[in-house]
Parts: structure tokens; C-alpha cells; sequence
């Protein structure tokens, strides 16, 4: 095994994982639809192997040090000094792993539901996997910048082609909003090129920058990363992109595409202009608050489930935010204990949040797929013809309301738990989410779960099939590892993490 | 009386080559019956290739001049003329099915283009007053005659008539700046005039700017710059298609080297002056250029207004005055150019008898139908809106770094913004494109030669590896700059 082992760290590996995908995805588009089964084989294997390449990015991790590991660099367009540089540290890492796996499960979930041009829905996700690894392990702002770009092309396909009844507004909105957001990055990421002569990151991670300077860079990555999240108030593309979407887009979008925005601030924003990010922390502090609490209610009164769990998503991802931009605070009253716990509150709560969102929107797709309906009112009672589902939906409610012992529960509790370090009432309003995620998450699954049965369409419903099955299982066992053992994944971004706050806590100015 | 010195003729091969070829090509289509008009075809695009084969040969290490200093042959000259023999090559093997659809298959639109490209390689090289407007004429003129060649078509002639009348109009008020250059300097010669304008810019500052803006004005208007764009979408969308895609590329280059000839070799010492100018310019383009856009529903008339926008983005490489500046315009050009050239070519296919294609409603579900075609449709139309990883998106970026440099980040900004407003209307023809479906009545059945497919396919994908590899193209126009 170990041998084994080694032969895999002389491989390229991230390159790997990056273009295997991509060339998956062209294979699978020449497949064609004349015999999707082949295309749906094709698809599948290049996504298991893929996610077998990912395994050796864990376990051969260093998780000792803080180092980018995994490096790879290449000369790539000399005329500005662009290189072809990827790496991994604490907080890619786990990212990568999530999306590969995620990847498979959507790739298993369109086996018999998607027919209509099926080889082009597979290529997309497979496409956007390696587009999404990418912007996880890239190393140089440009190439970065370039996967961040190019991934909203096959979801922009993926909404419009596959989507419900007004998916070309939500699809046009979802374009549209993230270039907007991208765009003032690029700005930003030139203007830094302009005083520094480098694209590199890590470079930029030590580029001194006066304190007008920072805060506008800050504010464009603000605006990019905010709409990636998305944050209050820039969150209003979510709820119609997600409606509108299939569920693989669905659940791509939420357990992945979001964390990118996440990863944005711990990678450019914290570090790049952590003075700014100091003086502005009011800001963010205020917009995730809002999504917490706000987004919460507004989530409440929800007719349409995946409206209800996008705006659930969005309030998710406040705590997120809040745990990345509360650590001023902390640090502040002398604890770099209770700010290394907020950050990695954060990061916790973004990969549970991948696997629990994405189970949410998997069994909606599972009603959905026998009924055409996603409004709440339309069911009722499913548990009588569809207790193994029901089993599942309600499971994966309690970790989305934040039951101890799912991985739910985990990130929420080190977010609240290091809020209070912060501010008690910073700590009272996120705190809110345990009664308010519960309010919505549960009420939903009351109304369409338990109960008589509603109507003859619920009463015709047939049990979730293997395929069904293996799906939520294997993402029902990731949601319990997570969060009754969490110490794996928080073992692994310890160094980076502290890396990370010893280097925001050095003045730029 | 001075002696008649021989000019060193070398240089200039390679346009000799094409005058000769193109009478050649002219005669021998004389008796040609109209089923082996292939053979016209053939011997055009044969002509193409000596001539590049003979700029390739020529091609010198440092720049040279002759004819008395008005001919300049250097790296430049060489890059951008060889940009010109290959978007050519492309247009006429495209739009040979589409002249056959409109019976207007006929020698004189291969005739025509050779002289054209004449043309353009004269406004690339030359270098006095005099030999640049020669060359502007020459493909003017050419340009006039192959919109009108459908004669049958209503607003094919109003569009040349248009294009002629505004041409001619443009013409004048370069002319007009060129004789006051003249008056002012006793030369038409760019780099004596270079360095007479180096004396007087200190002391005669009024007559310059004054002189500058005519020549400005009268390069706008050939350029398509806002606020003298008018002709632009009606000779688009007026002209038949494969004339629109002939306009919509090569020409540009040639504009380009226009600028870079007069602007930048001629008069950098008022750079000042013409930068600010430019700024406006560029700002007002791209601003009119895309929000415009935004409501057409004719292809070909959004395209205008989108390559208005472009043209906007070229003129912020050329207002920054830095030899990074120019190099990007340069790449931005180019590969506008050839981006554009999918686009025409994949509407032309579209095309079918009696019904000519350029609607976006016309492309309603074309991914359904011919899914390699919409594919290399988005691929052109992403790349115009500048989305990673097409080409465009570097395009963009040079520009954008260029303006940053020299700290208007204000600039750059700006044109951020409103590329985000043009993405929109990309993006509504993808989605014709891709979430539409056909109507019932126009299935659209494609029908392609098998070299069409290749070339269009290469030149398709070729958005892509430019993309990916930028520096294959940018490593030559930052040696045209060194």
C-alpha cells in the first residue's frame, strides 16, 4: 500500500484531478445521445476515478505544515508573468475532496432522470468538476480568476437546457450577477499586478498596500465573493437559480459553488488586505448576521422547497462569514485560541454544509422526479408510502436544523461558541439559527412527511429505488462521520488556519 | 535636380505579387464559364498563399524603409499582413456556398477582395501621408463595389450607397487634417513629419491639436468609433453576409496599422493631445456600442454594434501611449478578427434559398439541430464578451492591464462595466442557441463542404487554444513593439 502510495506523489496529482474530468467530459459529449447508457458509463468512471485520484491528496497530506503542498509550476504566458502554479493547503484540500465526491453522486443521480440530451448534462458536470478543482488549487490569480470564470459557463448551460418554467430569467440573473462580481476582482487583481510585477498569491499575500488601497481591493473582492456566497443582500439570484435549476445543478451549486466564495475570503480577502478586512469587519459581521436572521424568517414562510432550502443555504453560509470575519474581534481581547475556532468553525460548517445541502436538494429531487412538484402543499404523509425516504428526509432535516451529533451541529456550535469571545450578542443573534433552522427545516418536513396521506399522487408514490438509496446513504454516512468525529478534517487545516491568522495579524500599512 | 535613385523594390514583393495575381485572376475569370468558377476560388486563395510565402521571405530582422522613406516594411508590417492573409483566406472559403445560395457567384467578389487586401497591405506599410491614403482608397473602393455586388437586394445597395456617401465624407476630413499637416510641415513624409512636429509643439500647439483632430475624426469614422459609427450597423446588416464578415475582419487590421502609422510613428509628440481624445472615444463607444446592442433583434446589426464596443477596447490599448498599450490593441485586433469571422460564417451556413439568414431568431435551437455549430457559435460569442477560456477574455485583459498601468484605473473600470452589459446580449443568443426550441416551420437542415467544416471547426477552436496558450500570438505583437 505504501509503495503504492509513493508512486502516487510523483504524480502531477492536481493536474490530474483537473483535466481528467475535463477530458471525461469531452469524451462523454462525442458519446453522444444515440446510446446514453455508454455516455452515462463514461461518466461515471471518469467520476469515480477522479475521486480516487482526490484520495491521495488526503493521505499523503502533510498535515504538520502549512506549506502549499502538492506544487506544481509551470512558465505559462511569460509576457505578464503568469505562471501555471497549483498547490494545496488546509483549506483546498478538503474543498477538492468534497467536490469530487459530490460530483459522483450528481453523475448517479441523473442515471434514469435525465433524458433529454443526456451526454451533454453529464460532459457539463464532469467540465465544471475540473473547472471547480481548479479554482480550488490554483496558485496564481489568473488562473484562478480563469476557472472561476469558466465554471459559470456549463452551469449557465446546466440551468438553462435542463431547468423548470422560468429558467432563462434565472439562469440569465445567475450569469450575470457572478461576472459582475468577477469583474471588479479582475480590476483589483491587475491593479496589485501593477505595484507588485506578479500574479502569484502567495505573492500578493506580502504586496504592502496603504490603507485606500486596501479597502477598495477589498470591496471589489467583496463584491466577487459576496455574490459566490451569496450574502445578504447580493443573494437574491440564489432562490431563482436553484428553483429553477435541475437537482444535480441544484446541488452543485449549493455544496460546492458557494464554498468558493468562502475559500475567496480566506484566500484573497483575510490575507491580502487584512487591514482593511479589520476596519470593515463591521460590515460583514452585519451582512451575515442579517442572513442569519432575516434569511431565516424569510425562509420560514417559503411555499416551494427548494426556495425553503436555498434560503436556507444562504443563512447557512452566514455563519461562514461570520466565523471568517469575527476573528478581529477575538484576536483583539488577546484569545488566538477562540479565532482559530472561529475560522475553523467556518470551514466546518462550509463542508457540512456541502454534504447537508446537497442531500437536501437530492430528496427534493427524489419527490420531485415522481411528482413534478416541488410546492410544500402538494404533499403530505409521505412516510406512509415512502418510509425508507422518509427516514432519510428527516434525518437530513435534523442536521440541517443542527442536531448534535450530524455535522450540522459542529460548525454552528464552534461559530456561536467563538462569537462570544467576539460580542455576546454577535453570539445571541447566530444563536437564533438553532430555534430558527429548526422552526423552518422541521416544519417543512412535517408538512410534507408526516401527516395522512394528502392526495392520490402521494398515496401512488413508490419507495426510493438502489440507486436512490446509495445516493442519500452514502451522503447520510458522510453528514454522521462528520459530525461525531469532525477531528480529521479539523486536524488537517490546523496549520494553515494558524498560518493564516498569524499572517492577518501583521499590519500591511 | 536630383538624380532618380532606383528605390530598393525588395521590400515591397509581396504586393507586387498580389497586383500581379490579382490581374492574373481577373483575366483568367474572364473565360471561365460559370461552373468551374471554382477555379477563380482556387487561384485566389493560391494568391494568398504566395504572397504570404513572399511577406514570410521578405520579412526583415530590423525595419527597413524605401521608396524614399514612404514604404516601411518591419515586424509590424509583417504580423499584421499575414493576420490579413489568413482572416482572407478564411472569408473566401466561406462565403463561396453562401454566393452560390445568392447567385452572385462571380468572379468580382474574389477580384474585389484580392484588391482589397492590396489595399490593406498598402495602409500596413506605408508610411507618408500620401501612400496611406492610397491604400485606404484602394480598399474603399473595393469594399463599395463588393456590398453592392448583389444588386437585386434593396438594402445592399442602400447600404453601399450609405457606405460610400459617409466613406467618401470620412475620406475628405482626413485629407483635410493630412493638407493642413502639409501646410504646416512641407512634408508628407511620417518620420520627417515626426520631427517637425517635435519642433513646433512647443510653439504652435493650436494648429497641431487642430490639424490632429481632423486626422482623428477621419480614422474614427473608418474605425467605427462612437460618434462616428452611423454607417456601421446598415452596411452590416445590409451588406450580404459573407461581405458583412469580410468588412467585419481583415479591414480592422488594416484600421489598426492606419492608427498606429499616423498616431504613434507620426505624431507621438502630441500624444497628449490624441490620448485624451481616444479616452472619449473609447468611453462613448463602448458605452453606445453595447447598451445599443442590447435591443437588437437582427444578428448582424447586434454584431455592429458589439464590434463598435470592441473598437472602443482597442482604442484604450492605443490612448495609453505605452508600447504595451500598442501591443495589446494589437492582440485585441487580431483576435477580434478572427473571432468574429466564426461568427459570420456559422450565420452564412444558416443561410438556406430564399430566405437570408440573420435574425437571432434564426438560430433558435441550433443546439438541437447542429450541435458542433452552436458549440463554435458559443465559443466566438463567449470569447466576444470576454469569458474565460477564450480568447477573449485575454484580449481583454492586456487592454485592461495597459490602461492600469499608466493609473486610470477609473478606465478600466469602466469598461468593465460595460462588458458586463454586453455579456447580456451574448448570452441572449446563446440562449436562442441552446434553450429555445426550433420552430416548427424553419428546421434547419445545414449543409456544408467538407473544407468549410474543417477550416470553421480550426477556426473555432483556435478561440480556445489562443485562450489557453495566449503567448503563441502575443510573443509576435510584442516583438512588432520592441
Amino acid at each position: 500500500m505504501s509503495g503504492l502510495m509513493t508512486m502516487f506523489a510523483d504524480l502531477p496529482l492536481l493536474s490530474l484531478v483537473i483535466w481528467l474530468p475535463i477530458i471525461g467530459g469531452i469524451f462523454v459529449l462525442f458519446a453522444g445521445d444515440k446510446e446514453p447508457s455508454g455516455a452515462r458509463k463514461i461518466a461515471l468512471v471518469f467520476s469515480i476515478l477522479t475521486f480516487l485520484l482526490t484520495i491521495p491528496l488526503y493521505t499523503l497530506f502533510d498535515s504538520s505544515s502549512y506549506a502549499m503542498q502538492f506544487a506544481e509550476k509551470h512558465v505559462w504566458i511569460t509576457e505578464f508573468n503568469i505562471n501555471y502554479h497549483l498547490g494545496i493547503d488546509g483549506i483546498s484540500m478538503p474543498l477538492i475532496l468534497l467536490t469530487s465526491f459530490i460530483t459522483i453522486l450528481v453523475i448517479i443521480s441523473a442515471w434514469e432522470v435525465i433524458q433529454y440530451r443526456a451526454s451533454q448534462y453529464l460532459a457539463a458536470f464532469l467540465i465544471m468538476e475540473g473547472f471547480m478543482i481548479g479554482t480550488f488549487s490554483a496558485l496564481d490569480s489568473i488562473l484562478f480568476y480563469i476557472f472561476f470564470e469558466a465554471m459559470l459557463i456549463p452551469m449557465f448551460l446546466i440551468i438553462g437546457i435542463w431547468g423548470g418554467v422560468n429558467r432563462i430569467y434565472a439562469t440569465l440573473k445567475f450569469f450575470l450577477y457572478t461576472f459582475i462580481g468577477s469583474v471588479l476582482m479582475l480590476v483589483a487583481l491587475i491593479y496589485m499586478y501593477s505595484k507588485s510585477g506578479s500574479f502569484a498569491i502567495l505573492d500578493l499575500h506580502d504586496l504592502p498596500l496603504n490603507i485606500s488601497e486596501q479597502t477598495l481591493i477589498f470591496l471589489a473582492f467583496l463584491v466577487a465573493f459576496a455574490v459566490k456566497v451569496p450574502m445578504w443582500p447580493v443573494h437574491t439570484w440564489l432562490p431563482d437559480a436553484h428553483v429553477e435549476a435541475p437537482t444535480g445543478g441544484s446541488v452543485i451549486l449549493a455544496a460546492i459553488m458557494l464554498k468558493i466564495g468562502g475559500y475567496g475570503f480566506l484566500r484573497f480577502s483575510l490575507p491580502i488586505t487584512p487591514d482593511a478586512s479589520q476596519q470593515l469587519d463591521w460590515l460583514i459581521i452585519t451582512m451575515s448576521l442579517t442572513a442569519v436572521v432575516y434569511i431565516g424568517f424569510v425562509a420560514l414562510v417559503q411555499q416551494d422547497m427548494k426556495k425553503l432550502i436555498a434560503y436556507s443555504s444562504i443563512a447557512h453560509m452566514g455563519f461562514v462569514t461570520l466565523g471568517f470575519f469575527i476573528v478581529f474581534r477575538i484576536t483583539s481581547t488577546g484569545d488566538s485560541q477562540g479565532a482559530v475556532l472561529a475560522l475553523e468553525g467556518g470551514m466546518v460548517q462550509m463542508v457540512s454544509h456541502g454534504f447537508i445541502s446537497g442531500a437536501m436538494f437530492l430528496s427534493v429531487g427524489v419527490l420531485y422526479d415522481r411528482m413534478h412538484s416541488r410546492q410544500i402543499a402538494d404533499y403530505g404523509g409521505v412516510v406512509n408510502t415512502m418510509p425508507v425516504f422518509a427516514a432519510f428526509m428527516v434525518f437530513f432535516a435534523m442536521a440541517n436544523a443542527g442536531l448534535p451529533g450530524t455535522s450540522g451541529f459542529v460548525g454552528e456550535f464552534m461559530v456561536i461558541l467563538a462569537a462570544f469571545k467576539a460580542n455576546f450578542w454577535f453570539a445571541f443573534l447566530a444563536a437564533t439559527t438553532l430555534i430558527l433552522g429548526a422552526a423552518y427545516t422541521l416544519w417543512m418536513v412535517k408538512r410534507v412527511v408526516f401527516g395522512d396521506i394528502a392526495n392520490d399522487n402521494v398515496k401512488a408514490l413508490t419507495d426510493i429505488n438502489n440507486r436512490e438509496f446509495l445516493i442519500l446513504g452514502l451522503l447520510a454516512i458522510a453528514v454522521l462521520v462528520l459530525g461525531l468525529w469532525p477531528d480529521p478534517l479539523v486536524d488537517v487545516m490546523h496549520p494553515t488556519i494558524n498560518n493564516l491568522l498569524q499572517h492577518i495579524s501583521v499590519s500591511k500599512i | 535636380m536630383t538624380a532618380f535613385i532606383q528605390p530598393n523594390l525588395l521590400p515591397a514583393l509581396p504586393e507586387m505579387v498580389m497586383l500581379a495575381m490579382a490581374c492574373l485572376v481577373l483575366v483568367v475569370d474572364l473565360f471561365l464559364p460559370q461552373e468551374k468558377r471554382g477555379f477563380t476560388l482556387l487561384l485566389s486563395l493560391i494568391t494568398l498563399i504566395l504572397v504570404g510565402i513572399a511577406t514570410v521571405y521578405v520579412s526583415p530582422a530590423s525595419s527597413i524603409s524605401t521608396f524614399g522613406g514612404s514604404f516601411i516594411l518591419d515586424k509590424l508590417a509583417v504580423t499584421l499582413k499575414l493576420s490579413v492573409y489568413v482572416v482572407t483566406f478564411l472569408v473566401f472559403v466561406y462565403s463561396r456556398d453562401y454566393l452560390k445560395d445568392l447567385n452572385i457567384y462571380k468572379g468580382e467578389y474574389y477580384v474585389l477582395g484580392l484588391f482589397a487586401v492590396l489595399g490593406m497591405m498598402i495602409m500596413i506599410s506605408a508610411h507618408s501621408f500620401l501612400l496611406i491614403y492610397l491604400g485606404l482608397e484602394l480598399l474603399s473602393l473595393s469594399l463599395y463595389a463588393m456590398i453592392a455586388s448583389n444588386r437585386d437586394s434593396v438594402t445592399a445597395s442602400e447600404a453601399a450607397m450609405k457606405y460610400f456617401v459617409l466613406g467618401a465624407l470620412a475620406s475628405g476630413l482626413l485629407l483635410y487634417g493630412i493638407s493642413i499637416f502639409y501646410g504646416l510641415s512641407g512634408t508628407l513624409d511620417i518620420t520627417e513629419l515626426s520631427g517637425i512636429i517635435k519642433s513646433q509643439a512647443a510653439s504652435n500647439p493650436v494648429m497641431l491639436s487642430f490639424a490632429l483632430t481632423f486626422i482623428v475624426v477621419g480614422l474614427s469614422f473608418k474605425l467605427g468609433a462612437v460618434p462616428f459609427h452611423m454607417w456601421l450597423p446598415d452596411v452590416y446588416q445590409g451588406s450580404p453576409t459573407s461581405v458583412t464578415l469580410f468588412i467585419g475582419t481583415a479591414p480592422k487590421i488594416a484600421g489598426f496599422a492606419m492608427a498606429i502609422r499616423l498616431l504613434v510613428d507620426g505624431m507621438s509628440d502630441l500624444q497628449v493631445d490624441w490620448s485624451q481624445m481616444l479616452t472619449v472615444l473609447a468611453v462613448a463607444s463602448m458605452a453606445i456600442g453595447n447598451i445599443i446592442a442590447i435591443s437588437q433583434t437582427n444578428f448582424k446589426r447586434m454584431l455592429a454594434y458589439s464590434t463598435i464596443s470592441h473598437v472602443g477596447f482597442i482604442l484604450l490599448g492605443l490612448l495609453s501611449g505605452t508600447e504595451l498599450g500598442f501591443s495589446s490593441a494589437m492582440f485585441y485586433t487580431i483576435t477580434y478578427a478572427i473571432t468574429s469571422s466564426v461568427a459570420f460564417a456559422v450565420l452564412m451556413l444558416l443561410n438556406r434559398e430564399k430566405h437570408e439568414a440573420g435574425e437571432i431568431a434564426d438560430l433558435r435551437g441550433l443546439n438541437d439541430t447542429n450541435p458542433w455549430y452552436a458549440a463554435l457559435l458559443a465559443i466566438a460569442l463567449f470569447s466576444m464578451a470576454g469569458v474565460p477560456p477564450t480568447v477573449g477574455f485575454y484580449a481583454k485583459l492586456t487592454v485592461i492591464n495597459s490602461v492600469i498601468q499608466i493609473d486610470m484605473v477609473w478606465l478600466a473600470l469602466v469598461a468593465v462595466l460595460f462588458s458586463v452589459i454586453g455579456l447580456f446580449y451574448y448570452l441572449r443568443v446563446i440562449k436562442a442557441m441552446y434553450f429555445d426550441k426550433p420552430a416548427e416551420n424553419q428546421v434547419i437542415t445545414i449543409k456544408e463542404a467538407l473544407d468549410v467544416k474543417i477550416l470553421l471547426s480550426a477556426n473555432g477552436l483556435s478561440l480556445l487554444l489562443l485562450g489557453l496558450f495566449p503567448s503563441l500570438l502575443m510573443a509576435w505583437c510584442v516583438a512588432a513593439f520592441a
